[in-house]
């Protein structure tokens, strides 16, 4: 495995995975989807995480991205236990500190983007009035000011999966989680999409984990951690080699409660 | 997450299926519209004939032959024997009889009235004097005749309003005209206030005449040993309290007086007014039960059909349910969104089935004259109560499981 990367000045990492595994039983199969994963994500980290098909990468995020528990070990979210919590605490977290983008977007059909985006807000007990605003602004954030009432038939692949975004990111998490959101895009819009992630990391400091097959789009990360068979394989970090601001060597976190951070970033 | 915000889900969510939001109402709809309907039309039903036995006159008794159990006249194995105005003026005697006030026997058969070429067949009462007096009930021009009249036997008659219109289109006065019964000249004396339908026929659709002029002169029938036969005695009696001794008392003379031996059954019906609510009332609470069974298993059905359209419908947003969950909704969010649903189906099902009944049964109002189906509130509240109960109960199920579903499986569900 790779070293860790320095980070000395104390700071709490955002996701600390400690020895994680992931057993699923299938009749009278066991299946290790993940074997042992340490892995720690430190504030305004963006990551790809990489691996051939079957590797576990979902698993690990849905892991991280409290969808699911891990079968043993202990992951800390903002210093916190997450690993043994019960469904509706889990619910909880998702809503208030994870922001999940999907593959094939997920958005509910027949319904206009501004209530997409809104969705989180509902669960978190927030008034109509406000709800709305807040989306209107992620959703402008993203791109979309001006397709607010479009339903998702209405839009494009890679709007769709920006309204996707949006909804990730109306609810100020600590983190983005992104299984893929290249999967089902074209080359050119996928270029857009990990651009707008990589404005949303470098301006506003918003953690990102997203999984690709693709290299090219790991280009536009400063870390790439590699699973194979349930096991990091490596990690590596590195400065980003493409986007709009893969020149810069300083990232700065605006993300409301996260303390500003300047980060020595290291080929 | 507000119930409110539910509400807006539900509807939503039915609205984008509109159709089968419909058909899913459909038993809701049918169950609600039976019971608001018939419940009105029986509530109106009841009413009628509330009133129309107000109407009979005051705490009266009717005395009628044969037993009530026995059935119609028809069906009887034995011959009925008849009543006698004998029995009338023997009621009437207060020494045997206390707290009787007045006493009228009437004998009923259907005659043909005739007056300027103008033929009607109609029901004649051929009263004792006091008719008017014990039924509570007065004409509108002229006067019943008079206790000489009917000593007289005067060919003299009183006609019912609409028999009055049916042979005087054109409001002619009536008095002192002649009309024919069964082609015997009567004189006119009088006309009766409208009274309507009633047990016992429409009265307003028949003739009055002295009992004595219509045994001696026009039917001829008169008993084997020559007594007036009547077909039903009215006593009136002072007060509704002394009711029960009155109909004891009458009972005991007529048992003497037709020599029924102890332990035989009387061969005479002596009815109250309250009687005849009371069976009607019985006639209503059978057909109350009826119309609860009718409503309770269509009901279950729309229940059924709920559970069945809501479980089809979580199976078909299981996508839905694991985005809601991704992003933060709790078991019992998913939990309520989906009961809200299935009683806001089953709340709108009941209120169309409401509308429904209550046109029904404004349809049914308009078709009978004086008869007016009421629809009453609280069988209104009651069944949206009941119909959104049912929504709740079989809703749980469907909801249950939806709030059960874990986000990822349901994610990945295609
Ligand atoms: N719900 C499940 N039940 C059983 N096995 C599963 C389940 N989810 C994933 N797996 C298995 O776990 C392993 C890792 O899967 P996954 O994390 O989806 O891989 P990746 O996303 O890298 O393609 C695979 O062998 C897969 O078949
Ligand atoms: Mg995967």
């Amino acid at each position: 495995m790779m070293p860790k990367n320095g980070r000395t000045n104390g700071q709490i990492p955002v996701i600390a995975l400690r020895d994680i595994t992931k057993v699923y039983q299938m009749g009278d199969v066991e299946v290790h989807a993940l074997r042992g994963i340490d892995l720690e994500v430190y504030p305004g980290e963006m990551i790809a995480i990489m691996g051939p098909s079957g590797s576990g990468k979902s698993t690990l995020m849905n892991i991280i991205g409290c969808l699911d528990v891990p079968t043993s070990g202990t992951y800390e979210l903002d210093g916190k236990d997450v690993s043994r919590l019960k469904d509706d605490q889990l619910a909880a977290i998702r809503n208030h500190k994870i922001g999940f983008v999907f593959q094939n977007f997920n958005l509910l059909p027949r319904t206009t983007a501004v209530a997409n985006v809104e969705l989180p807000l509902i669960y978190a007990g927030m008034g109509g009035r406000q709800r709305r605003k807040r989306a209107e602004d992620a959703l402008r954030l993203v791109g979309l000011g001006d397709r607010l009432d479009h339903k998702p038939n209405e839009l494009s692949g890679g709007q769709q999966q920006r309204v996707a975004i949006a909804r990730a990111l109306v609810n100020e998490p600590s983190m983005i989680l992104a299984d893929e959101p290249t999967g089902n895009l074209d080359t050119k819009t996928s270029i857009e999409i990990m651009e707008l992630f990589q404005r949303l990391n470098q301006e506003r400091g918003i953690t990102i984990v997203f999984v690709t097959h693709n290299p090219e789009t790991a280009e536009y990360c400063n870390r790439v951690v590699r699973i194979r068979d349930g096991l990091i394989e490596s990690d590596e970090t590195r400065q980003a080699t493409a986007g709009i601001h893969a020149a810069k060597t300083h990232a700065v976190s605006s993300n409301g409660h996260e303390a500003v951070m300047v980060k020595e970033r290291e080929r | 997450m507000k119930v409110l915000e539910a509400l807006r889900i539900a509807m939503r969510a039915l609205a984008a299926n509109k159709l089968r939001s419909v058909l899913t109402m459909l038993g809701i709809i049918i169950g609600v519209g039976a019971v608001i309907a018939l419940m009105s039309i029986g509530r109106g039903v009841e009413k009628y004939v509330t009133d129309q036995f107000a109407g009979l006159g005051s705490n009266l008794l009717f005395i009628a032959p044969g037993q009530i159990t026995e059935g119609p006249p028809s069906l009887r194995a034995n011959p009925v024997r008849s009543l006698t105005l004998g029995d009338m003026l023997a009621i009437a005697d207060r020494s045997r009889v206390p707290h009787v006030a007045a006493v009228a026997a009437d004998f009923q058969t259907r005659v043909q009235v005739s007056r300027a070429g103008k033929t009607v067949t109609v029901q004649a009462n051929a009263t004792t004097p006091e008719y008017p007096l014990v039924r509570n009930w007065n004409t509108t021009i002229g006067s019943y005749f008079s206790t000489l009249d009917s000593d007289e036997r005067q060919r003299v008659v009183v006609l019912g309003s609409e028999t009055y219109q049916q042979l005087f289109p054109n409001n002619e006065y009536p008095i002192d005209q002649t009309v024919q019964i069964n082609g015997m000249n009567f004189r006119v004396i009088g006309v009766m206030e409208s009274k309507g339908g009633g047990p016992g026929g429409n009265l307003d659709r028949s003739v009055f005449l002295p009992l004595t002029t219509g045994q001696d002169r026009l039917f001829k029938q008169k008993t084997p040993n020559g007594e007036y036969r009547v077909t039903v005695i009215y006593a009136s009696i002072d007060d509704s309290a002394n009711i029960p001794a009155a109909q004891e008392a009458i009972t005991e003379l007529m048992r003497e007086r037709r020599g029924i031996k102890y332990l035989d059954q009387d061969d005479f019906t002596i009815i109250s007014q309250n009687d005849l609510i009371s069976v009607f009332g019985d006639i209503l609470g059978a057909l109350t039960i009826f119309l609860g069974a009718i409503a309770a298993i269509s009901l279950l059905v729309g229940g059924i059909g709920i559970m069945n359209i809501m479980l089809v419908s979580v199976t078909e947003r299981t996508r839905e349910i694991g985005l809601r969950k991704a992003v933060g909704a709790k078991r019992g969010d998913v939990l309520i969104q989906f009961l809200i649903e299935a009683m806001t189906l089953a709340a709108i099902g009941g209120m169309i089935g409401v509308a429904l009944g209550w046109g029904l049964a404004q349809i049914v109002s308009t078709f009978f004259g004086e008869f007016q189906a009421v629809v009453g509130a609280d069988a209104v509240v009651t069944s949206l109560v009941v119909a959104t109960a049912v929504g709740l109960f079989f809703g749980i199920f469907p909801a249950f499981r939806a709030s059960r579903l874990n986000p990822i499986d349901a994610l990945r569900y295609e």
